[in-house]
């Protein structure tokens, strides 16, 4: 037991001060992209040729990038020799709607929750049921660390519950392959309404890297109702966490 | 070995396919059984499209003494005689043929598919299911080319209808006791009771699965999706009380379709598919293929992008071992441990990142050498960090062999024996954790590991205990390693480009990621592009020992046994 404490005492506090401090994150951070429109030249598509996963199109002859999709490789930044388009270090990603996820000239302001209403349940406590369909660890492991006692879940009144019965949300990762669509339907219908669905991490918002096979689904969108949109590959811990923080409604 | 025709190469060498022997199918099975009898270790098996109907099978053998690979190949028509009788390694392989090529092995002991998912031939099921079944069709993506376009398009699906007979018998009803001697053997003469399993339709998980009936047995089914924030998988345990006679793994969920999509490349996914085949081995992967990329193009990677590469392979190792030991601390309810060790796995996670910006390494290893620069800043700034969090790993992880409560848990516990995890051909922890000299970056040393040696870490008692001693004394060494390497950083340049790929060669390159050995094996066509990329996770191989280690345990101690072997869900289904 002494050993304990003198361990305990030896590795200190860990907790972070976010969100009320600041966001440590690494200076090769690839948070969201910004593009400088008015440097895109006319007929210019470097960077749409070189997202392999076809996340930027051509729209009236300027970029539009679906961060949905983006696996924030930072190839199309190479590639965009006028300095145009860059990844900041912003991690704060989250969107209510899937098309405030584009980012393209003239963008509307983002919009707030389809049902406020049924959010409001969820303020101060918010239990979730993960279900991994086709995640490749790495968004679950993200998700996972959130519990540690770095991040501590618990404070914000956030927990990942052990069965859907206990839940009031569905975090969903993974492109959902055609192997896992029953248990991912079954899942969310084993919920108790109102419910919540998170799609956290380019495969489940668009099917990431795996888009287009047909092994899968484009996403955790094509079976269950999503409301709140994390995009990443994966999505920074603050990322997901900033996205929970949405739902209880202490992050705007 | 086929004495006639020897052929060995090294990991890493591109050689022209030309130069495998191509063995009539009886030869090719003595090279294969014969091979592995005499020591090597079967390190892939699989089956491409030949021309017609037939089907060519490749078998690489690895001779880890010597630091050599054999291969042979052979044609087979719609069946042949099944290696896994004579060799129980081959068992898993043999699943995974009869499901990608559509090829019957004869008299395997338990023949069901390991993913569920159509025949990348379409025309040929080797369970004649209909091939309608797939509520999906395969459709041709903008890249990487379908296996299925490789085939002549003359013939059409041959599909009875008709599902295969179940045989299993439902009537028996005997000691529990004397059943556990009914658990079929991998090894030796199939039960005929076991031979043909109802494979059912293209569902994951609806088929038969081994079977204990008796007064008080009873099956306990979980998953796929599980209690925690972890991937989907289905285990069947046959249990007497809490004893675990037999556990089967049924895995399949995450099937994405990777060897599939990764067919015709080079191309602009190749890289993605390889990082998240297994998210948390994301620079494993990276680095087999790359190497293999390295290798068909003849390009030459600077000592200081590999010196970088095995930093952060190591780091990735580091993570995932102090994450694991953490795990496991939790799972015999230490919770120091647990809650400290869940921290000082993200702060491994971060200097990964201070080297490329992601917490996994995405990007981090490029063909031609590495897409992120190590400057004298950022290694010192890496060298303290990882002295900092060395010390608190030490203090975290020294609780556990301090605690009697902990060590009277880990010990004994999901023991494997020795024999099994040879027979099996277990890699990584889990063989070194049973006394088996095991690890690439010793045998098949590629990059940097062949300047800079890291001892195997080995222990003998194969048992929960093992594993977890042998990770924490690999993450002392792993972690001596990145000091020396901090220490001696080559200078130079930090990428090469490379150019086309060798035409008709095989290529297979052998990584030790955290798990164990990952292996990439590779063939390109006439044009110098993908005609088969075969992934071989650590995990393909390691999910029976899983299974084996359950045997005459306590179901509650499943937990422990599963995290001690911390298996991969996605990089064994692709």
């Amino acid at each position: 037991m002494l050993k304990e404490l003198a361990e305990r005492l030896s590795q200190g506090h860990r907790t972070m001060a976010y969100p009320k401090g600041e966001a440590v994150l690494p200076d090769r951070f690839r948070g969201r992209p910004a593009i400088d429109f008015a440097k895109c030249p006319d007929g210019c598509d470097a960077c749409r040729a070189a997202c392999p996963v076809g996340a930027i199109s051509t729209v009236g002859g300027k970029p539009a990038l679906d961060m949905g999709r983006c696996l924030f490789c930072g190839d199309c930044a190479v590639a965009c020799k006028q300095g145009a388009l860059g990844f900041t270090r912003e991690h704060r990603l989250a969107a209510w709607s899937r098309d405030d996820l584009v980012i393209r000239d003239g963008a509307p302001a983002p919009q707030g929750p389809a049902d406020p209403e049924k959010l409001a349940i969820f303020r101060r406590s918010l239990k979730l049921r993960q279900v991994s369909a086709g995640g490749c660890n790495a968004c679950e492991a993200d998700i996972n660390v959130l519990t540690t006692v770095g991040f501590d879940l618990g404070r914000f009144g956030i927990q990942i519950v052990a069965s859907p019965r206990h839940a009031d949300g569905l975090a969903v990762t993974g492109p959902v392959p055609e192997n896992m669509r029953l248990a991912l339907e079954k899942t969310y219908r084993a919920l108790p309404p109102p419910r919540v669905v998170i799609a956290i991490g380019a495969c489940a918002i668009a099917g990431g890297p795996f888009a287009g096979h047909a092994e899968v689904h484009n996403g955790a969108g094509d079976i269950v109702p999503v409301d709140l949109w994390i995009p990443g590959c994966p999505p920074h811990p603050l990322t997901i966490l900033d996205g929970f923080l949405r739902v209880v409604g202490s992050q705007a | 070995m086929n004495a006639g025709r020897p052929f060995a190469f090294h990991a890493g060498q591109a050689v022209p396919r030309r130069s495998v022997p191509a063995l009539a199918f009886d030869e090719f099975r003595e090279f294969a059984v014969g091979g592995v009898e005499n020591g090597a270790r079967l390190v892939a098996l699989f089956g491409l499209p030949a021309a017609g109907d037939a089907t060519q099978l490749l078998a690489i053998l690895a001779r880890d003494g010597e630091g050599l690979l054999t291969a042979a190949t052979t044609e087979v028509g719609a069946s042949y005689r099944s290696l896994t009788p004579d060799c129980p390694q081959a068992h898993w392989f043999e699943r995974e043929i009869a499901e990608q090529s559509g090829v019957r092995p004869e008299g395997h002991p338990w023949l069901k598919p390991v993913r569920f998912h159509r025949p990348h031939c379409a025309a040929r099921d080797a369970w004649s299911r209909p091939a309608t079944l797939a509520s999906k069709g395969f459709s041709v993506l903008g890249e990487g080319a379908l296996i299925q376009a490789l085939r002549p398009e003359a013939e059409g699906p041959e599909c009875i209808t008709s599902p295969a007979p179940n045989p299993q018998e439902k009537d028996r009803n005997v000691d529990p006791r004397e059943e556990t001697l009914r658990v079929p053997s991998l090894r030796g003469a199939p039960s005929p009771k076991t031979e043909k399993p109802d494979v059912g339709g293209m569902l994951p998980g609806v088929t038969d699965f081994f079977r204990v009936e008796g007064e008080e047995v009873h099956e306990v089914a979980v998953g796929p999706v599980h209690a925690g924030v972890i991937e989907p998988g289905h285990f069947r345990f046959q249990c007497h009380g809490e004893r675990v006679f037999h556990l089967e793994i049924s895995l399949g969920y995450q099937h994405r379709g990777i060897e599939r999509a990764l067919a015709g490349g080079p191309a602009a996914r190749t890289m993605h598919y390889v990082e998240t085949a297994a998210g948390d081995t994301t620079i494993g992967h990276a680095s087999a293929c790359c190497q293999a990329l390295e290798a068909l193009s003849g390009c030459s990677v600077p000592a200081r992008a590999e010196a970088i590469r095995a930093i952060g392979l190591e780091l990735e190792r580091l993570a995932n071992h102090t994450g694991d030991l953490g795990a496991l601390a939790g799972d015999v309810g230490y919770l120091p441990t647990q809650s400290f060790c869940g921290r000082l796995r993200g702060d491994f996670l971060n200097m990964t990142a201070l080297l490329c910006g992601n917490r996994f390494g995405r990007g981090l290893v490029r063909p031609g050498g590495a897409g992120f620069d190590l400057e004298p800043a950022r290694a010192a700034e890496l060298s303290a960090r990882l002295d900092a969090t060395m010390k608190d790993v030490a203090g975290a992880v020294g609780l556990l062999w301090e605690t009697p409560s902990v060590l009277a848990r880990f010990e004994d516990t999901g023991a494997v024996p020795r024999s099994t995890a040879e027979d099996l051909g277990l890699v990584g922890v889990a063989a070194r954790g049973c006394g088996i000299e095991r690890d690439a970056r010793f045998d098949f040393p590629s990059g940097i590991y062949r300047l800079a040696q890291i001892p195997v870490s080995t222990w003998s008692s194969g048992d929960v205990f093992a594993r977890a001693w042998v990770r924490w004394l690999e993450i002392q060494r792993s972690a001596d390693f990145i000091r020396e390497q901090l220490r001696s950083l080559p200078g130079g340049a930090l990428r090469t480009e490379c150019r086309t790929l060798a035409p008709e060669s095989l290529v297979v390159s052998l990584v030790e990621g955290w798990r164990g050995e990952v292996c990439h094996a590779v063939l390109t066509d006439r044009r110098g592009h993908f005609e088969r990329y075969k992934v071989v996770d650590p995990s393909f191989r390691n999910w029976m020992g899983l299974a084996m280690a359950l045997r005459d345990q306590q179901i509650s101690d499943f937990p422990l046994c599963n995290k001690s072997f911390n298996l991969s869900y996605c990089g064994h289904d692709l």
